[in-house]
């Protein structure tokens, strides 16, 4: 009988952790900013079809970045939660907190019992009644959840990005504003970004009861001109 | 409640109905008791005009002589550019378009776009056919389904019958126990290329007129300000007229009658 060899769980932890890192690294970037109606989403995304950023709930939005077909599962698994949730409940039982823990559990589970962690970070985006109740719950490929606020970045090349981003975040900016800060720091000084490569959304606090809204190309290029 | 992941064999897709089966709920229950006193919804009108449909419905819900609601809104809004306006037993009535409304939702959230028109009105077939047990017990729901068509940039409506049949119309419908009266009024009153003000004060006209001539349904209830519930649906989406202005409709309505 062939004996498995012994590894140690710190290099296993470190092994797959790498692993995850490099698959997450290599794809696009996003940011998530407060503005002053809400919570702007912007990615770098060349595809019109396949969406790093989609509707969960009335007042969530998720996103992710990484393997596609890892993080369009997830978001699917979110839809389906909400949906059963509120047709069980209240629409107002939905809520982002609860479905940050239910996503963290999943990829924590995933990444210490399965062979190979999930290659993804995402993003679960609550707009509130008011700003001091909008949420940024950003998880991690390992099941960690961090509360972020005003902005969050996921994906590779975050501490660049970060610095580009810094001490310009605004959260009374408004749309225009906030849609420039996030495009350029997404690009660099080296590069810009068209309208085609950025994927938008927003979801605005508002009287309407779905707060989600897709900003189409030809509105996210008259916003960045300002 | 855990998050919901299937296998690729098992997998629900886009139907939230299947979905609330497969994790244990249940949707409508197969039989009922037929001596169940339960409310009834009855009136509802829907007519194109020429940029749109107006959908139209009373307010109250009987249950035998007895007048058990007298503000139910029976004309729903489903999804951005559509609406279902019900009358039969209200309960699994109301069930239902929650029902529906959930699915349009679901299925444009997990496909990123949502259903043609006619997939929905469809798809309210299919509810309505998975209903006939509880409607061969007396539990009959029977909606109209009228919305705006992005594809083809018209107003459409469709009205059904128990089994799940599903009626394109060309002009108007008219669905409960009041729907002939209201519907002669419409037939007499309606034109092609009517403006949406017509179109709304034909509706208010013809609830009225079913309100006169069948006791379970209601008028326009101006001690409790309790108008019918009456939208336009158009390219912009679904508008819902003010009470106000149902008011004025109906006041000027109410003159015409006393000069008669």
């Amino acid at each position: 009988m062939s004996m498995p060899f012994y590894v140690p769980p710190e290099q296993m932890m470190k092994e797959k952790a790498d692993f995850a890192r490099k698959g997450i690294a290599r794809g696009r970037a996003l940011i998530a900013l407060q503005y002053q109606e809400g919570i702007v989403l912007v990615a770098e995304n060349p595809s019109s079809n396949l969406r790093k950023i989609s509707e969960i709930y009335d007042r969530i939005a998720f996103a992710g970045v990484g393997k596609y077909n890892e993080f369009d599962q997830l978001r699917q698994a979110g839809v389906r939660a909400a949906d059963l949730t509120g047709y069980q409940f209240s629409r107002r039982d939905v809520q982002g907190r609860g479905l940050a823990n239910q996503y963290a559990q999943i990829m924590g589970q995933a990444f210490t019992h399965e062979s190979k962690p999930l290659e993804v970070e995402i993003l679960i985006a609550e707009v509130g009644y008011d700003a001091t109740q909008d949420r940024l719950f950003h998880i991690t490929y390992d099941g960690t959840v961090i509360d972020e606020t005003a902005s969050c970045i996921l994906g590779g090349d975050t501490d660049a990005i970060a610095s580009r981003l810094q001490s310009n975040v605004n959260p009374n900016a408004d749309l225009s504003t906030a849609m420039s800060l996030a495009t350029s720091a997404l690009s660099g000084p080296d590069r810009t970004l068209r309208c085609d490569d950025l994927e938008v959304a927003v979801l605005r606090r508002g009287d309407e009861r779905r707060c989600f809204a897709r900003i189409p190309d030809e509105e996210v290029e008259r916003l960045l001109k300002g | 409640m855990t998050m919901p992941f299937f296998s690729p064999q098992q997998d629900p897709g886009a139907n939230f109905v299947e979905l609330v089966k497969r994790a244990g709920l249940s949707t409508f229950p197969e039989t009922w008791s037929e001596s169940l006193g339960v409310p009834h919804a009855t009136t509802c009108v829907a007519l194109k005009f020429n940029s749109g449909v107006v959908v139209a419905g009373d307010r109250r819900a009987t249950s035998g002589n007895w007048i058990s609601h007298r503000d139910m809104e029976k004309v729903v809004q489903t999804d951005r550019h559509s609406a279902v306006a019900i009358s039969g037993a209200a309960g699994p009535a109301m069930d239902m378009i929650k029902l529906f409304a959930l699915q349009l939702e679901h299925y444009e959230k997990m496909e990123g776009r949502p259903l043609s028109l006619e997939g929905k009105a469809n798809q309210l077939s299919m509810m309505v056919r998975n209903n006939l047990p509880a409607a061969m017990q007396g539990m009959i729901v029977m909606p109209l389904f009228a919305g705006f068509d992005t594809d083809n940039q018209e107003g459409r409506i469709w009205a059904y019958d128990a089994t799940g049949g599903r009626y394109e119309e060309r002009e108007f419908v008219t669905i409960g126990s009041g729907g002939m009266h209201a519907g002669t009024v419409v037939k007499v009153g309606w034109k092609r290329e009517m403006s949406a003000a017509e179109a709304i004060e034909l509706a208010c006209r013809s609830l009225w007129e079913a309100a006169e001539a069948d006791a379970a349904t209601g008028g326009p209830d101006v001690l409790r300000g309790v108008y019918p519930i009456i939208a336009t649906i158009t390219a912009d989406g679904w508008v819902k007229s003010s009470d106000d202005s149902l008011g004025e409709i109906f006041e000027r309505l109410a003159q015409e009658v006393r000069a008669r």
